[in-house]
């Protein structure tokens, strides 16, 4: 039961906290005060709620650990509704009116879990548990699969958008500072007097890093007002930009800095207008790591119990938010950083007794301390267990020498310091390689990066003295190194204190029972140990087997430990043990953050060809193409797509109909040597095309598969209109200028994207001539003067257009090309001439329809990038006169190959049945599963012209099997009897097109 | 993300570039000559080296132009650019450097 408890209060005198203002919140349903000051931690703490989840796999209670971004117990969800956001750190949320928020993991309550049975079977859930139980029988997988994912995964996500603005922004300095903590400031101040332009975040809202949790004298000043000092000093330097709230959370090439600034917390709305979160993507010359260092616990039996925490958050927790957390306090430390929490819980009333598992020195500075406040020391002395079932009640201390001694002490809190790691994640971002130093028994930066310096804590120099000085260096070699002169730096002169050095101790060997290593995965020492008894060697696959820090934290506490432990067992150095490796980011992002203000219209580009309205008017049924917005079909009144289609499929064939094409990429070609790189990029031969005639081509890659198709026009000499497949034009370009400026350089030709420029309006069918000669002037357009394949410009509707006779439909089809901005009135035209004839608009479904009746390819629909075109069936295309690109390919091994996947038409059994495009064809439909597979369905549709279905598709050897049946078989199991038939459906001599 | 020196525009962000792989990747002059070994090699096989790499860039969101670059693989460190048909760097400036960079 967390219980408020009367020994948990904030005292009157706060360090940062504003005790006269109280702030009302919910946790987990429950009503409490805090103060302003607070974080979410502080005031549950101050309430004295001990109990803040239950862990992930056993349900075992967890309570506050730590006052920062290690926190692996306290973290919840904030917020409800559209903006609710999970896996937030407590230790890390400011406290604000009104603040609701629950446990991620906390069963049905946090006194009662029905899972927490689990954690009677903890000893059968081993690493790899999931899969040595549950992959047999396989067949059940897929229950045990819907049953574990139930019972997966920390905190919910929202259920509907997110209705909040979010933001990026660039930012460029010559020096960035991360941390705000003494070492951060000094470095900051320094570069900011020399007048460079400097940027400093700190993840917290507050400056001071851990001053705030320890006061202590700064030149002559308590540190909350040095912190005060420095930063109204920053803050009237015009070229320092500070950013508090500001979590650095990714180190990349060239010093390229992601970092993420809350502005308003989960749960409190925002003003109108203003944005919640602000990803800052910094670009500095130089970048000073002032990171600082994360505490690490220590191993003994029950080691997670509710009142066991790190020895600096007890400091915080008493220093900066004034609660007293203890009467009766332990204190388990390898080295001197645990007696400073000693003396704060003195301070605060607490009876105190120290652990220490190094020999009594004669240089310990808290002998005299500890003798005045009847603190005793038990030095060479090891917790081996933390008693206690709601919440830790007594210690097990052993004592090595004569007769191994064993005492029981009684506590209501144990305050842990294993020593400290310096927060290494941007170096190792970088790509640095921390080493461990065995003397500060820990890992701290290697080599240098250039641009780059670590200072303070995160260099490993934890005092007071080593983090001011480190930061006025790095200020002035980062300076030095951006062209500016330091002036010369403040006197901070501080007495350095001897410290008795770590003892770097992990764990008692014959320590047993349950020693959890990473809290937020409930990684146990014993799992460690099975994964190194069942081969594991490298550290890598130890953590992915055991889930060492893979929870939200990353294992920011609990890691080094697990490495250090696995090392042990190995037999190896840490060194040679190594880390794992750190990546971005470095807490949490929220993917608002991430995406920013692409979101809704603004997530991609959304082309609209000039006709859009008439388009969106006559109730066209849009589908994406790229980033084009093309109409598909046009269904009348009561009509399904399918007889939408239908009849704009009749309407091609018989009557007249129109097609909006303007969406074909098109590159204008220009220059002497045009024709050259024509012959070279198109495997057909371009030599002999005249002004006023136009060609189809197929483009290949360097490895002989198709890459592009489309119709390239003679405008005049030297002048060239080319144009692409809609999916293809920008790719087209890029791949033509390529060739032309890296390979062939000395070729004059020039190239144009002209796109957008022109709008292109199909108009095919029997009556498309007599329709189109309504409208234009000054072109005779009968077959003698003007026949397939060839073009004229024209006046149409009073506007210069180009006009071609080519097509796409197998019909008789003019294509225009005219200005965008005056299309319009072109389109209107010709629609109007064609209402006699019965012209109906058709979309991108229609044309698909009757070019598969023709057996017209579609480039990335049957083709996938490992089709030749002789895999196609469309040698006739392939010069064998000339060098192109590709060609050679075509003559390879593997090309020649006659089993290739070859293009063929299907023709199903029973005409009304319509073959799903991808589905796989086998030969034999009684093979037993899984059967030979020898192709796929590439395209499929109904024909109401030919009056039954058809498909093309690529079989294997499908040109030699013309006439053959072979089978569809479903996923379903159904089989369905195809024959192979001429990719060609209808009128296979071509005669419609040339009339 | 780097930062990249177009040789035509200047200092941009990667995000204004695009890489096209290996430069220095002459066509064959006569492709037919070619046996299919060696007609391969020059289609599908690539360097990869740890150490300098000499490759080519695009300036798509820029001037358009490519020109090549020698990028350091390990550090990201670009060496040098330089455009298309002149010399790359010095052979002594692509050593290969230590792992963490410089």
């Amino acid at each position: 039961m967390s219980t408020p408890n009367a020994t948990t209060s904030h005292l009157q005198e706060g360090l940062t906290v504003n005790s006269s203002r109280r702030l009302n919140f919910k946790f987990n349903g429950r009503s409490y005060q805090g103060v302003v000051g607070d974080t979410l931690a502080s005031a549950l703490l101050a309430n004295g709620v001990i109990v803040v989840g239950r862990s992930f796999k056993y349900r075992r209670r967890r309570g506050i650990v730590s006052d920062g971004a290690e926190e692996p117990n306290a973290i919840v969800q904030l917020g409800s509704g559209a903006t609710t956001v999970p896996n937030i750190r407590a230790t890390q949320v400011m406290l604000y009116e009104g603040l609701e928020a629950t446990s991620v993991n906390k069963g049905y309550s946090l006194d009662f879990d029905l899972r927490a049975i689990i954690r009677l079977a903890g000893r059968f859930m081993p690493p790899g548990f999931y899969y040595k139980t549950f992959m047999s029988p396989k067949k059940l997988w897929p229950f045990y699969e819907r049953l574990i994912r139930l019972s997966a995964g920390l905190g919910e996500i929202p259920k509907s958008p997110d209705p909040d603005l979010y933001d990026s922004i660039n930012a460029h300095c010559d020096i960035l500072v991360v941390g705000g903590g003494i070492a951060g400031l000094s470095a900051a101040l320094t570069a900011g007097l020399a007048g460079a332009r400097v940027i400093i975040t700190e993840q917290q809202p507050l400056w001071g890093g851990a001053l705030l949790g320890r006061p202590e004298t700064v030149v002559g000043l308590s540190s909350k007002k040095w912190i005060e000092q420095v930063i109204d000093r920053l803050k009237g330097m015009k070229e320092v930009k500070l950013l508090p709230n500001c979590c650095l959370f990714g180190a990349y090439d060239h010093h390229f800095y992601t970092a993420c600034e809350t502005r308003y917390p989960p749960g409190i709305t925002i003003p109108e207008g203003e944005v919640r979160e602000r990803v800052w993507k910094i670009r500095a010359r130089q970048v000073i790591h002032a990171t600082g260092a994360i505490e690490r616990p220590l191993l003994y039996k029950n080691n997670d119990l509710p009142g066991i925490m790190l020895a600096g958050a007890v400091s915080a927790y008493i220093n900066r938010w004034d609660i007293t957390l203890s009467r009766h306090a332990v204190v388990f430390t390898n080295n001197d950083s645990g007696y400073r929490a000693a003396c704060d819980l003195v301070r605060s009333g607490a009876s105190v007794v120290v652990v220490d598992p190094r020999a009594a020195s004669e240089t310990n500075r808290y002998a005299k301390w500890s003798d005045q406040n009847r603190v005793e020391i038990l030095n060479q002395s090891w917790i081996t267990e933390a008693r206690g079932t709601l919440r830790v009640r007594s210690v097990i201390v052993k004592r090595s020498g004569e007769g191994n001694q064993q005492f029981e002490f009684t506590c209501d809190l144990l305050a842990v310091s294993g020593g400290w790691n310096p927060v290494l994640h941007l170096y190792a971002y970088s790509g640095g390689k921390p080493l461990f130093d065995e003397q500060r028994g820990c890992f701290v930066p290697n080599a240098k990066i250039e641009g780059q310096q670590q200072i303070g804590a995160a260099n490993g120099s934890f005092s007071l003295a080593a983090c001011l000085n480190e930061g006025v260096e790095a200020g002035i070699h980062a300076l030095f190194e951006c062209g500016y002169s330091a002036s010369v730096p403040e006197t901070t002169e501080i007495e350095s204190v001897e410290e008795q050095p770590i003892l770097p101790f992990w764990r008692l060997a014959e320590s047993g029972g349950e020693q959890f290593i990473d809290l937020q995965n409930d990684t146990k020492v014993a799992d460690i140990e099975l994964a190194v008894a069942e081969g594991y060697r490298s550290i890598e696959h130890i953590k992915r087997y055991t889930l060492l820090g893979f929870g939200t934290d990353q294992g920011k506490m609990g890691n080094i430990v697990g490495m250090a432990v696995a090392a042990g067992l190995l037999k190896q150095t840490i060194p040679e043990t190594g880390t794992t490796t750190f990546r971005p980011p470095y807490t949490p992002v929220t993917f608002g953050a991430i995406a920013g203000r692409h979101v809704g219209p603004l997530f991609d580009t959304v082309r609209k060809t000039a006709f859009h309205s008439w388009h969106c008017s006559h109730g066209a049924e849009f589908e994406d193409v790229g980033q084009w917005r093309r109409p598909w079909y046009y269904p009348r009144e009561g009509e399904t797509m399918q007889q939408a289609v239908n009849r704009e499929c009749l309407t091609a064939r018989n009557q007249v109909a129109m097609i909006d094409a303007s969406t074909l990429g098109k590159i204008d070609i220009q220059g002497p040597d045009a024709v050259t790189f024509l012959d070279r990029i198109y495997t057909n031969g371009w030599g002999n095309l005249k002004p006023g005639r136009c060609r189809y081509g197929l483009m290949l890659g360097e490895d002989g598969m198709v890459m592009d198709d489309g119709v390239t026009t003679c405008l005049g000499p030297n002048h060239y209109l080319m144009t692409t497949t809609t999916g293809g034009a920008a790719r087209v370009l890029g791949w033509m200028e390529r060739w032309l400026q890296t390979e062939w350089p000395e070729l004059k030709v020039y190239f144009t994207s002209v796109t957008d420029h022109w709008a292109t309006i199909s108009v095919s069918g029997p009556f498309a001539r007599k329709t189109f000669e309504q409208v234009c002037e000054q072109v005779d357009l009968s077959s003698a003067s003007f026949p397939f394949l060839s073009f004229r410009e024209g006046v149409v509707a009073g506007v210069p257009t180009r006009i071609f006779r080519i097509s796409f439909s197998g019909e008789l089809g003019f294509e225009i090309n005219v200005n965008a901005n005056a299309a319009q009135g072109v389109w209107d035209a010709i629609w109007e001439a064609g209402q006699e004839y019965g012209i109906t608009a058709y979309g991108t479904e229609t044309m698909h329809v009757l070019r598969a009746e023709k057996g017209f390819i579609i480039v990335g629909q049957d083709t996938d990038g490992s089709v030749t075109p002789i895999d196609l069936g469309m040698n006739w295309i392939v010069s064998k006169k000339k060098d192109f690109i590709g060609r050679r390919s075509l003559a390879r091994a593997d090309t020649k190959r006659e089993d290739r996947k070859q293009l063929v038409g299907l023709l199903t059994s029973d005409p009304a049945r319509v073959l799903p495009e991808g589905a796989q064809l086998v030969a034999n439909p009684d093979e037993p599963l899984p059967a030979t597979m020898i192709g796929h369905v590439t395209s499929s549709y109904w024909s109401e012209n030919i009056g039954r279905s058809i498909a093309l598709a690529l079989v294997r050897g499908g040109h030699q099997k013309e006439g053959q049946r072979i089978y569809v078989r479903n996923r379903d199991g159904e089989t369905i009897a195809v024959n192979i038939s001429s990719s060609v459906f209808f009128d296979p001599e071509g005669e419609r097109q040339n009339v | 993300m780097f930062l990249i020196e177009c040789p035509w525009c200047g200092r941009r962000d990667q995000g204004e570039f695009s890489c096209g792989g290996e430069a220095h990747i002459v066509r064959p002059a006569s492709p037919d000559d070619l046996d299919d070994e060696s007609w391969a090699d020059y289609l599908f096989n690539r360097k990869n080296p740890k150490g300098v790499h000499l490759e080519q860039w695009v300036h798509i969101q820029g001037c358009g132009r490519w020109f090549n670059a020698a990028r350091n693989t390990v550090s990201n460190k670009i060496v040098s650019v330089y455009k298309v048909g002149e010399e790359p760097p010095h052979p002594e400036k692509r050593k290969p450097v230590p792992e963490s960079g410089q």
